[in-house]
């Protein structure tokens, strides 16, 4: 089963909400209450960096009954080190942003944390992709 | 005994199907059918909400009444410390207590003392730090219910203690043991602002039996005892609780009263709901404790109080007040309860909102879902009896309505219809054809 959001980049407090539906989603389908949780907090971290840094994108959802496998895509200013963006602690966000609670450092290595495999490609200037597979 | 159990119920005759409950209701419980709401057993959690937003007053919450008094030789009474907010002018929780007693009932304790025993145990609880954080309350039945419907994967974080109400029951029971009054014989009656607490008596969560007989309303209560208040010239001193556990009916006392710093107090299921989202995407991690109250002003605000929050929590502020000025001290180390206060049964999830057991079924039939989702005018009438269209599109795949259930559609199929009928009238037999035809 599929399901494509977009992600609108303007709106903070709109962040969250393709989780949100993916959850429930998850929910109806009978996936086991650790995996939902797992996918949470991995969907949600990755949808609001895609807010914070790239002004939204859109996200894919595919659901097997093996695994979640959950593509953002943006067309943002892209990650020069994905290595370093990894490392815990280490933030790009803006004042604001962190003031607002985001861009403590832990989004891309929460993301690692909580999901069985995590992809990240980017060039520089063109955007990013993330990809996310929990398995059920 | 069955598994699905209800205080929140219909009354028929007064039901006009309309829109109002099945709109509100947290977990999409409600349809109309045949012109009457109907309530979905295994969803409700007996939230109250439904009794409120009814204009017509068709929803109420079966309680048990005052005349259950005569099925006991030693009559108990646990009131809720909601109770004492309920009158006007009255100060010393004494007298309220007292007007139990003429009422008819042999022995008072208060739940608040109850209130006073759970928080010491659950600092102990806490000292311990084995629970995820944040730790959520289990005092308000309805958010353990709605977690275990909405936040299955939260449920290690609820503090796993039995609630004030319970406590009392218990404590009080086994005192009168000791005393030497058959167990048999002892009826407790918590009286309740709460109409979750009447269906966790007999359902409980946690647990097998309840130390709890009777639930009475505080509703039915308060127009007994508002006459026999009147009329008490000699006011004994019953009062056991100190202010903190009489303040746990106010939303945001649990937390005041545990010495946490770092809580959350959060009223109104609505409200809950937005933070237990939030524990459930792992933002508030950072906070110790979390006391989700369902109704809006915590207790105060449940559905078989009678008086209206907002003046009760001042009515309560000052019973408060007033305790300080007569000197009533905390009495917290007094506490030495040698009961066991922890659940004995875990909490399980109950995972009503599954499409099927199956889930290649469950995909299938949530792609369905969507289809169908899509074909529907997405104006959430609600004429269809379902709250909205996207919970028509899930009763249709669950095989309990039909798309013909939307008026909307209903209308394009009966216009196509006409229209094939118009385009049929105008066919004639060969036989009578003109050439033009
Ligand atoms: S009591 Fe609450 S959960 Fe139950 S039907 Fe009414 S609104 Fe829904």
């Amino acid at each position: 089963m599929k399901l494509s959001f977009n992600v609108d980049g303007d709106e903070f407090t709109l962040a969250g909400e393709s989780s949100s539906q993916v959850k429930k989603v998850l929910k109806q389908l009978g996936v086991p209450s650790e995996v939902i949780r797992k996918i949470a907090i991995a969907m949600y971290e990755a949808e609001i960096n895609m807010v914070i840094h790239a002004n939204g994108g859109t996200i894919d959802v595919d659901i097997t009954p093996e695994k979640v496998y959950i593509v953002l895509k943006d067309t943002g200013p892209g990650i020069p080190d994905i290595d370093l963006a990894m490392q815990e602690g280490y933030s790009t966000a803006s004042e604001k942003v962190r003031e607002l609670g985001f861009g403590a450092g832990m989004g891309l290595p929460n993301m690692k944390k909580y999901s069985d495999g995590l992809e990240i490609t980017s060039e520089v200037g063109k955007g990013t992709t993330v990809e996310i597979t929990v398995y059920i | 005994m069955c598994e699905y159990l209800h205080s929140v119920t219909l009354q028929e005759e007064k039901c006009r199907g309309c829109t109002d409950c099945i709109k509100r209701c947290p977990t999409e419980a409600i349809r109309v059918r045949n012109g009457k709401a109907k309530i979905i057993n295994e969803r409700c959690i007996d939230c109250g909400l439904c009794i409120r937003v009814c204009r017509n007053h068709a929803k109420k919450a079966v309680t048990d009444t005052l005349d259950s008094l005569l099925e006991f030789k030693y009559k108990v009474a646990i009131p809720a410390p909601t109770l004492y907010s309920q009158f006007k002018d009255i100060l010393d929780v004494n007298l309220i207590l007292t007007g139990l007693k003429k009422l008819g009932f042999d022995e008072v304790y208060e739940v608040a003392r109850g209130a006073e025993i759970v928080t010491a145990a659950s600092r102990k609880l806490l000292e311990n730090k084995t629970l995820p954080k944040p730790i959520i309350s289990s005092a308000c039945p309805v958010i353990i219910r709605f977690i275990q419907i909405r936040f299955p994967e939260l449920i290690n974080h609820i503090l796993p203690i039995i609630s004030p109400m319970e406590v009392a029951a218990r404590e009080v029971k086994a005192n009168l043991v000791k005393k030497g009054i058959n167990e048999k014989d002892i009826g407790v009656f918590f009286i309740s602002p709460c109409a979750a607490k009447v269906t966790n008596v007999r359902n409980p969560i946690g647990f097998d039996q309840s130390s709890v007989d009777k639930v009475l309303s505080i509703k039915d209560v308060y127009m007994k005892l508002v006459p026999i208040l009147k009329t008490i010239d000699r006011v004994e001193t019953l009062r056991q609780s100190s202010n903190n556990g009489i303040g746990w009916a106010i939303s945001g006392g649990e937390g005041k009263f545990l010495g946490i710093e770092n809580y959350i107090a959060v009223d109104g299921i609505e409200n809950v709901n937005k933070i237990l989202e939030k524990v459930e995407n792992g933002k508030l991690k950072d906070v110790d404790f979390i006391e989700g109250l369902a109704c809006h002003g915590g207790c105060l605000g449940g559905p078989l109080t009678v008086e209206n929050s907002f003046v009760a929590k001042n009515h309560l502020e000052k019973i408060l007040r007033y305790s300080v000025k007569v000197k009533k001290q905390d009495n917290q180390d007094m506490i030495n309860s040698d009961l066991n206060l922890t659940w004995s049964n875990p909490i399980i999830s109950k995972p009503v909102m599954t499409l099927d057991q199956d889930m290649e079924k469950a995909i299938k039939k949530l792609e369905e879902l969507e289809r169908i989702y899509d074909s529907l005018p997405q104006i959430d009438c609600g004429s269809c009896g379902a709250p909205n269209c996207r919970a028509l599109a899930e009763d249709i795949v669950r095989d309990n309505a039909n798309i013909e259930d939307c008026i909307f559609m209903l209308r394009q199929k009966v216009r196509e219809m006409a229209e094939d009928m118009v385009n049929l009238s105008r066919k004639l037999p060969p036989a009578f054809r003109k050439n033009d035809d």
